[in-house]
């Protein structure tokens, strides 16, 4: 069953230069409980594309239903249903950590008392318990990524979208950051869809994955699948089936998709 | 809902505030610097008005006050921006209204919270004012704080940069300082200048207050100061909530 579903979904930007369009037309569904990894080159569209999955930006074009509910029409039953950790996170470092999971609560409409509840919760699953009276300027890099998933988990989200969650942690940091995300869909039965630039990443975690270039879908399917047909064989390195796909190494004109 | 999400947000700046007490302490120093090195030279001067100078000048340092203070307000959107803050609450069903009330009431609160302090360093410097009139002072202080607060948060939500922002905001408020009369009664200078003057809302808001600290209620300046405050922060108000409503820079 598909719990997030696009159709030409499109965003162009106006600039002073000329309008610019990040996100030309995407086409993708997403069934319940999938890990779903969304790769392509910077500049793809990626981030734009989860922006507008989460109600940030209003598309140009194109329809979307998440959780069931119409990005356009309900905007406020996909916020109820999903939970989006941006890029650069999205908590103040002069404030405690308690007091932000708190207010993050609230702001998910919990009772004081919940909302208090929800943080120890959190902070517990999350291995945050000890730290809850520190600044969140004061965390290492892990525990302030395991902060911000905390946050985005506070109503226990449908949804998870993940926006390049890794990118900055040490290897030890990004391992425990996968078992936490195979535990959510696992544990609660979470979709997450992740954007990443990492192909070990994509490999390991996705149970599939979504290419994007330049705004469009260029490839989807299971990292296996994708390898064989696109990389020669089911042996061929991640790495080389996505420069084979995003048409950014020499490769054979009928494996290169058309819309590159 | 609103009225819920609103203290929320509220409750969040405004700790946020109370724990930088230094920066709280800052915004006084401005108008208390013109309270000591200025208002002495303008005590035996001829400024037309009735009652002393101080009448004259705190009224002024107040708005002024609220002036400066609340049209930079929006520089705190665009940290709050890049640490992705405002992205985090806005995936939140949070009433995007609430996001910008809560932040310009905590403005205006700490902006009447300073307007105090300010009043009784005046006081002990010699300004004599009814309770009434210092009231009205402060509830005008207020309504300026929220217009440009909200103005001034839009804004930051339509630019990327520190580096833009800070140099329009003072571009518009420095003209607007001098434009208004907050350091000396328009009405003291040329005709043109006067005239001018009067297409600046801020000069129908320190009229007023001015009248106030004099003790004078009823008068032509008064409702057009508020008459102006009013439709000002209703204006503000809404082209900010359009604004977060919207925004999706």
């Amino acid at each position: 069953m598909a719990i997030i579903s696009t159709a030409g979904l499109a965003r162009t930007f106006r600039t002073k230069h000329g309008p610019v369009e990040a996100v030309r037309g995407i086409d993708l569904t997403v069934r319940e409980g999938e890990i779903l990894g969304f790769l392509g080159p910077n500049g793809a569209g990626k981030t734009t594309t989860l922006r507008m999955l989460t109600t940030l930006l209003a598309p140009t074009g194109g329809a979307a239903t998440v959780a069931g509910c119409d990005l356009a029409a309900d905007p406020a039953g996909v916020r109820r249903a999903c939970g989006y950790v941006a890029q650069s996170g999205g908590v103040d470092p002069q404030t405690g950590v308690r007091e932000e999971l708190v207010t993050q609560g609230r702001l998910y409409r919990l009772t004081r008392a919940r909302a208090a509840e929800r943080a120890e919760e959190l902070a517990q699953d999350l291995g945050l318990a000890g730290l809850l009276d520190r600044r969140c300027g004061a965390l290492s890099g892990g525990q302030r990524r395991r902060l911000d998933i905390a946050m985005a988990l506070t109503h226990r989200p449908k949804v998870l979208f993940l926006d390049e969650p890794t990118t900055g942690l040490d290897p030890g940091s990004r391992a425990a950051l996968w078992e936490l995300v195979r535990r959510l869909r696992d544990e609660h039965g979470t979709t997450v869809f992740l954007t990443t630039h990492y192909l070990d990443e994509a490999d390991a975690l996705s149970d599939r994955l979504v290419i994007v270039d330049r705004g469009v879908v260029v490839a989807e399917g299971t990292p296996g699948a994708l390898k064989l047909e696109y990389g020669g064989s089911p042996d061929a390195s991640l790495q080389d089936t996505f420069l084979a796909i995003t048409g950014r190494d020499a490769t054979p004109a009928e494996q290169t998709p058309v819309a590159v | 809902m609103l009225f819920h999400d609103t203290a929320l947000v509220y409750g969040r700046y405004l700790r946020q505030s109370l724990r930088s007490r230094f920066a709280l302490l800052f915004g006084v120093l401005m108008p208390l610097l013109y309270l000591l090195f200025f208002g002495p030279l303008l005590t035996d001067l001829p400024l037309g008005g009735r009652g002393s100078s101080w009448q004259l000048l705190v009224p002024g340092l107040l708005l002024q006050l609220g002036l400066f203070g609340a049209s930079f307000a929006g520089f705190s959107v665009i940290i709050e921006k890049g640490q992705g803050v405002i992205e985090r609450m806005r995936v939140t069903p949070v009433s995007r209204l609430a996001l910008l009330l809560g932040r310009v009431l905590r403005d205006a609160t700490l902006f009447v919270l300073q307007a105090v302090l300010l009043v009784l360093a005046a006081m002990a410097m010699g300004l004599r004012a009814p309770l009434p009139g210092v009231l009205i002072g402060f509830a005008f202080v207020a309504l300026l704080t929220v217009s440009l607060g909200a103005l001034s948060y839009a804004l930051a939500m339509k630019v990327d940069t520190p580096q833009v922002f800070g140099p329009t905001i003072n571009a518009l408020t420095m003209p607007s300082m001098l434009l208004s009369g907050l350091l000396l009664p328009m009405s003291l200078g040329p005709a043109w200048l006067d005239a001018l003057s009067h297409l600046m809302p801020f000069r129908y808001l320190v009229d007023a207050v001015r009248d106030a600290y004099a003790g004078s209620y009823a008068t032509a300046h008064m409702l057009y100061g508020v008459l102006v405050a009013v439709g000002f922060s209703v204006l503000a108000v809404a082209v900010g909530t359009r604004v977060f409503r919207t925004a999706g820079a």
